[in-house]
């Protein structure tokens, strides 16, 4: 596999379309931070003992915490973190300087904490997470490798398994997955397209036949 | 000057009554229309049901009841009322409730689907647009209830006449009007300048005629002296009506009662012409008077298009229903199922697990039933636009379009009128495109109603040959005419047969001679014509309310009898120089009854002449049959009127006698007493003149000609090759109508001809019983029903051949019947037949004719034999007519079309339409009616399609969500889809396509039936296009799931996707089926998928929002292009495959005439079948 190889954790059946999870967020809070005192639409995770969450609602409660650690043979990979979410989200959409606050403090935990003196912007991990995924089945961006991997290595991962998956009877997938000019690999573009194509070539025949039989 | 009574109402042969109005409530239907026409006699006052005024004596007379002011209000609201009155009247609309519910279910907490504000946005901006316009309409409609009502009039205010506004005025005022002022209320009048009490008044606003008419002060009133004296008197009137043609009161003064009648009143909104003043005394004041309860709109007609296309959104709601449903059902049993997870559940978390008051609270959770039912009314709210509510507003845009277009049709426009094609009526312009029966009026519709003095038969000889008069004509005119005819220039030139103009000259006072003088007399005397004269005394134009008469009087003038003075008690002829002074002793109106005129002259040598005009059928039985000349003279004149009829020529009988003195005593002495009769008068004056109009000596004929319009034939076959019954209602004689019919091709001489001429039921029961066995017309009744009930079968174009192959039919008269049935029938028979239960054998036989003449029909006739048609058929009935005789049938039919000629506007009125000429009607409903309806059945379509195919894509998402209802569209996106992104587009395309040229539509008049057969909106249109929905819908959906599936995608990537390719998908779909493309088109199509784009980047910039900058990733993978190109092709071609093999295959009629014209095969292509196709 070419570099840079893009490692993805996949979660099945986690509805992170659904409506109440969805909605649950403040995105003014996620750019102003604490200035921001409206965070009805969060429930019901907008406060936490009489102080607000920063950031509050159920999608960044629920954020992803397993890590993983790639070893190639005994060297351990360098797994790139930088730079996985949209640039646009980092510079534009989270605050530089909003920092986690009275975030994971209540009774139950949904996943992962924050390390309160890193400003949002830079807590890339959760900017991923509060992208949320279109279909029950996602994957999301963990890191990069940036290194071309060989067919004969043997790659260990070392995982720490922190989030919780009986809660939703879903499953946790890894993926290591190179990319192309049309991103992942997805046979079904291509396969799609060939069999349209040639419907419509053949459409086409038809016609061309029609017409040389019965020119009007 | 016992004249003044007699009303000048009705001269017209025609019989034209003003009684045609009452139809105004739809309840009235046949059962009413049938009461009205055999009443022909005088209303009377019903004493308790009266109205008093007492003159000049305001206060007593507004005492006892509340009579309304003169201040009129045509404006709807003040500044107070306006936003509640608007609201509530715009919230009377359907649609609006369905927006206001939605808004509202919206706004409970747990289903706010949208954002409060986005789910307001739609209902906010359609309400705010419409109170701009309501508030702008009715802000100028205050302006000028201002200006009216602060109008001055002088008003006798404690004895004299004094300046008072308008808005003042009383009821029982005594009122002053001047010269060429408008009239401020309707009034009595007592007195005027002339000293007969004779006013002239112009009712160009109110019925648009401009000719004169006359009003008398009744002699009671018009010598009393206002000014300066208390004046009293009492008159006792009906109840305000809207009828402008009636009016019924009697009234005291002096101690003396008198009757009076419509001739006495004066209108609001009338001019004075003529006169230097009149007084009056106030009855109804405004909105009391006739002018203002006439100004009520026709009610409005809705098109049959959208009674179809409530069906189809009853089948759209079933689908909602079914949607919301199954989300409901889903989310129920989902649940269910992960019940004991929903506490945690990360994406669910039903509970407060966070320190504070709401700790272990739930959080918008109500129990499994309840969230199953929020479930259903949130996905109600997601899935609104499954009905197409904004299709309402977009229809009104597109028919406003449409009419502009037929506004501005230049080749609807009449010159000689100056009048453009007008839409009174918004609500029906794609049934123009369906009408299968057309009722036209004949006089003023088919025919021009100029009429010219044709020909004459004066003392049994023929004159009015011009062939070969050519030089000899100018001779005469410039020999015999300069000396004095040149002084009496004539509006409108007519040329004179040289022989009848040297029979007048003939010095000599042989019998001959005589006879042709008095027949001249009598064409200028014997009339209600008022000669105007201008200025310089050079020309002389004639008013008068028949254009007959004018038409007599004016060929009077030219045989050198100039009628050009005209008082109540004497008339004065210029005979060839020689002013002659005829005084005028009585005046019998024309009637229904009697069917001819008289008027009593004396002449200055003290003879008194009886001179009578009148219809044939009338006449002879009053004039004596001399014995030995008579009798040539009789047969003759018989023959020379038969003739004149078979050239569609209008006929009338002239005669004449001396009265002697004892007749002449007899006669005053009568006809005083029933002139100034309160009861009966109508009847009474009939026997009066019976008294006179006796032994009349023959004096000779006239013919007019009735000008057909110019194009009517052309027009007529055309709309017949149209598959258009065409029926002509007529108030004429037989003879007449036929030989229009003739003339106008609507009957041809290979037609078998049905007349049906009953005197009573019976009768008309056995003619119709014979000609139906005669003819073989069996019960077609359900046949028909089933026809016209059937969606698209295409038994409509072979309808006749079809009908001919019925087995029923008797095999020994198959040769006989193959020629086309036209059905003649008077008013008498329609009166038998309307009334009993003879309609349904009348709707068999008649539906069987090709043509159908009804002649001598009375106006609620006209709209009886509409109802007929309407109520047994489903088909359209299209009603044309120009005068206030037809306004009951424009009424009742389902389009109303009004011709602006010489009748008045009331038709106009009263239409959906009006245009100038008969002729444009094959413009309108070939070209006009069958772009509107393909278009507007089209843009119907193809909003279902639109909005479900939206829809459905949410549906298919929503179930990949755990039911929850979430839309990957953002709100903006979902509130813009209909209003923003796709509305152009159909609205354009509503306006301006044109599946082909107006030459080829006019060429193959064929083409038309499309819109009887149901073609471009049918349900299995409706359910092909739900089926090809599906499929796309699906498509749409699919290929970016698996595209992306298990992927890195957000919610808003998706949803952006979908977005654009949703939008991109409709509006190429659009352009798959735009006929003609015109640069407006491409700007509308494309410009829509850039302005998504457009708002796309604009909602995508703002960083509070979750979908920041989506677009902007997206359109740099190349992924995405391919994917929404992969969609597009995939949901079309199964449509384009259809669509082309269809074409090749089975082609409608309209493809194939669209294929000749795309090939340009000049006049090769006959669409005339299905088997021109292939």
């Amino acid at each position: 596999m070419k570099a840079p190889i893009y490692i993805y954790y996949q979660l099945d059946n986690y509805y992170q379309n659904h409506r109440r999870y969805v909605k649950s967020r403040s995105d003014k809070q996620l750019l102003d931070g604490l200035q921001n005192n409206d965070t009805s639409s969060c429930k019901p995770e907008e406060s936490n003992g009489g102080l607000p969450v920063v950031p509050c609602g159920l999608v960044a409660w629920s954020l992803f915490n397993d890590s993983y650690i790639f070893t190639r043979g005994a060297v351990p990979l360098k797994v790139n973190r930088k730079n996985i979410a949209w640039k646009s989200d980092r510079d534009h959409k989270f605050g530089k300087r909003v920092y986690p606050f009275n975030f994971q403090n209540g009774s139950l935990i949904g996943g992962g904490k924050l390390d309160p003196h890193i400003p949002l912007s830079d807590q890339e991990d959760l900017i991923v997470w509060m992208r949320t995924a279109a279909l029950p089945s996602f994957r999301k961006l963990y890191g990069r490798i940036e290194e071309d991997l060989h067919p004969s290595d043997l790659i260990t991962v070392n995982l720490t398994n922190n989030y919780n998956t009986y809660s939703f009877g879903g499953a946790k997938k890894l993926v290591l997955s190179t990319s192309s000019w049309l991103g992942g690999k997805n046979d079904f573009l291509g396969v799609f397209y060939i069999f349209v194509g040639s419907s419509c070539i053949f459409i086409s025949l038809v016609f061309l036949l029609l017409h040389l039989k019965d020119s009007r | 000057m016992e004249l003044a009574s007699c009303n000048i109402t009705n001269s017209a042969p025609l019989g034209r009554s003003g009684a045609p109005y009452m139809v105004q409530d739809k309840s009235g239907k046949s059962q009413r229309v049938r009461h009205k026409s055999m009443q022909f006699e005088d209303n009377q006052l019903c004493e308790e049901d009266s109205r008093l005024i007492y003159i000049n004596d305001p206060r007593r007379t507004n005492e006892k009841y509340e009579f309304t002011g003169n201040e009129i209000r045509t404006s709807k609201y003040t500044i107070l009322t306006f936003l509640p009155k608007n609201l509530f009247i715009q919230f009377h609309r359907v649609a609006y409730l369905y927006f206001l519910a939605i808004a509202a279910l919206n706004q409970l907490p747990p289903l706010a689907v949208f954002g409060r504000t986005v789910s307001l946005f739609p209902l906010l901006f359609v309400l705010s647009v419409t109170a701009v316009k309501d508030g702008y309409e009715d802000w100028r409609r205050h302006r000028s209830d201002r200006k009216e009502n602060n109008r001055e009039a002088l008003v006798l205010q404690s004895g004299e006449f004094r300046p008072k506004r308008w808005k003042d005025i009383e009821a029982g005022e005594v009122v002053k009007i001047f010269a060429d002022e408008t009239i401020p209320c309707d009034m009595v009048l007592l007195g005027t300048s002339d000293s007969s009490g004779l006013a002239y008044i112009q009712t160009m606003n109110l019925d648009g005629e401009s000719n004169l008419k006359t009003r008398y002060a009744r002699q009671e009133t018009a010598s009393a002296e206002f000014e300066g004296f208390s004046v009293s008197g009492l008159i006792r009137c009906e109840q305000p009506n809207r009828n402008v043609y009636e009016f019924t009161a009697n009234m005291e003064f002096d101690r003396q009662k008198f009757p009076l009648t419509q001739s006495n009143i004066i209108l609001r909104g009338c001019q004075l012409k003529n006169t230097d003043w009149v007084i009056g005394v106030v009855v109804y004041a405004g909105q009391e008077t006739k002018a203002m309860l006439n100004s009520a709109t026709s009610p409005s007609k809705r098109s049959k298009l959208e009674s179809y296309m409530n069906r189809e959104t009853f089948w759209l709601s079933v689908f909602l229903f079914v949607m919301c449903f199954v989300v409901a059902l889903g989310m129920g049993l989902w649940l269910v199922r992960h019940k004991e997870q929903l506490d945690t559940l990360p994406y669910y978390r039903k509970r407060y697990f966070t320190m504070g008051k709401d700790y272990k609270k739930t959080y918008k959770y109500y129990g499994i039933p309840m969230e199953t039912f929020f479930s259903f009314l949130s996905s109600i709210i997601v899935f609104q636009i499954m009905i197409p509510i904004s299709l309402y507003i977009t229809m009104e845009l597109v028919r406003l379009g449409q009419s502009y277009f037929m506004i501005g049709d230049k080749h609807m426009y009449d010159s000689a009128s100056d009048s453009r094609f007008q839409c009174r009526s918004l609500n029906i312009n794609e049934d123009l495109g369906q009408i299968r029966y057309i009722f036209s009026d004949k006089t003023g519709t088919l025919t021009e109603n100029k009429m010219l003095f044709r020909r004459a038969s004066v003392f049994g000889k023929d004159y009015g040959d011009y062939e070969h008069v050519g030089d000899l004509l100018q001779e005469t005119n410039t020999a015999g005419g300069t000396v004095h005819r040149r002084k009496w220039k004539l509006k409108s030139e007519i040329t004179v047969d040289s022989k009848l103009m040297k029979l007048l000259h003939k010095k000599s006072n042989e019998e001959e001679r005589l006879a042709a003088h008095n027949f001249f007399l009598t064409l200028a005397a014997c009339n209600t014509v008022i000669p105007i004269i201008h200025d310089d005394m050079e020309m002389i134009e004639y008013q008068g309310e028949s254009p007959d008469e004018q038409a007599l009087v004016s060929a009077a003038s030219a045989y050198g009898y100039t009628l050009f003075e005209r008082t109540s008690g004497h008339i004065v002829i210029d005979v060839n120089g020689e002013k002659l002074r005829l005084d005028v002793l009585g005046l019998h109106e024309f009637d229904s009854v009697r069917k001819r005129m008289s008027v009593v002259i004396r002449f200055p040598d003290d003879t008194v002449k009886v001179l009578v005009k009148g219809a044939d059928s009338s006449m002879f039985s009053v004039i004596t049959k001399d014995i030995e000349s008579g009798d040539h003279l009789w047969h003759e004149t018989q023959d020379h009127l038969t003739q004149y009829s078979l050239q569609g020529l209008r006929t009338l009988v002239v005669a004449a006698r001396d009265l002697t003195a004892l007749e002449l005593e007899q006669w005053q002495c009568r006809y005083e007493d029933a002139s100034t009769s309160l009861t009966e008068r109508a009847l009474k004056l009939r026997q009066t003149a019976a008294l006179i109009e006796s032994n009349l000596s023959l004096l000779g004929a006239t013919a007019i000609e009735d000008k057909l319009q110019e194009g009517v034939p052309e027009t007529i076959e055309s709309l017949r090759q149209a598959g258009i019954k065409v029926w002509v209602l007529t108030g004429d004689k037989q003879e007449t109508a036929i030989s229009i019919g003739l003339s106008c091709k609507l009957l041809m001489t290979d037609m078998q001809h049905i007349v049906i001429n009953g005197n009573s039921e019976a009768e008309c029961r056995n003619l119709l019983a014979d000609a139906k066995i005669k003819y073989g017309v069996d019960e077609r009744n359900e046949n028909l029903k089933q026809r016209s009930g059937a969606e698209s079968n295409n038994q409509g174009l072979h309808y006749d051949t079809k009908s001919f192959e019925k087995p029923q039919w008797n095999s020994v008269k198959e040769e006989k019947l193959n020629a086309p049935l036209a059905l003649v029938i008077d008013g008498n028979s329609l009166v038998y037949i309307l009334e009993k239960d003879l309609e349904s054998e009348l709707f068999d036989l008649a539906t069987a004719c090709r043509v159908v003449l009804c002649c001598r029909v009375a106006p609620l006739q006209k709209a009886g034999i509409v109802d007929l048609v309407k109520s047994r058929t489903d088909d359209m009935t299209l009603a044309i007519g120009d005068g206030a005789n037809d306004v009951s049938m424009i009424q009742m039919a389902d389009v109303g079309v009004g011709i602006c000629g010489q009748e008045g506007r009331q038709a106009v009125m009263a239409a959906d339409f009006a245009m100038g000429q008969f002729r444009f009607l094959k413009r309108l409903l070939l070209v006009h009616g069958h772009w509107n309806y393909q278009r507007v059945a089209y843009l119907v379509l193809y909003n279902f399609y639109r909005n479900a195919v939206f829809v459905l894509m949410l549906f298919w998402y929503i179930l990949c969500t755990a039911f929850s209802t979430t839309s990957a569209l953002t709100d903006w996106s979902s509130m813009f889809y209909s209003i923003i992104y796709t509305s152009v587009p159909t609205i354009v395309v509503g306006i301006l396509d044109k599946d082909l040229s107006h030459k080829t539509l006019l060429q193959y008049p064929k083409l038309y039936c499309a819109g009887h057969r149901h073609e471009a909106y049918n349900m299995r249109l409706f359910w092909i296009t739900m089926v090809d929905t599906l499929w796309q819908s699906l498509v749409l959906f699919y290929v970016p799931v698996f595209t992306y599936r298990e992927s890195s995608i957000d919610i808003w990537s998706l949803g952006s996707l979908w977005t654009i390719a949703v939008v991109v998908l409709v509006n190429i779909h659009l352009a798959m089926d735009i006929q003609r493309w015109v640069a407006i088109t491409h700007a509308a199509v494309w410009g829509s998928i850039i302005i998504t784009y457009a708002c796309m980047v604009v909602l995508d910039s703002i960083p509070v929002f979750p979908n920041y900058w989506t677009i902007y990733h997206l359109v740099g993978s190349p992924k995405y292009w391919i994917t929404i190109l992969l969609i597009i092709v995939v949901a079309l071609l199964p449509r384009f495959f259809l669509k082309v093999l269809g074409q090749i295959f089975w082609p409608s009629d309209i493809q194939i005439a669209r294929e000749a014209e795309v090939l340009k095969w000049p006049g090769h292509v006959q669409p005339k079948g299905k088997q021109a196709s292939t």
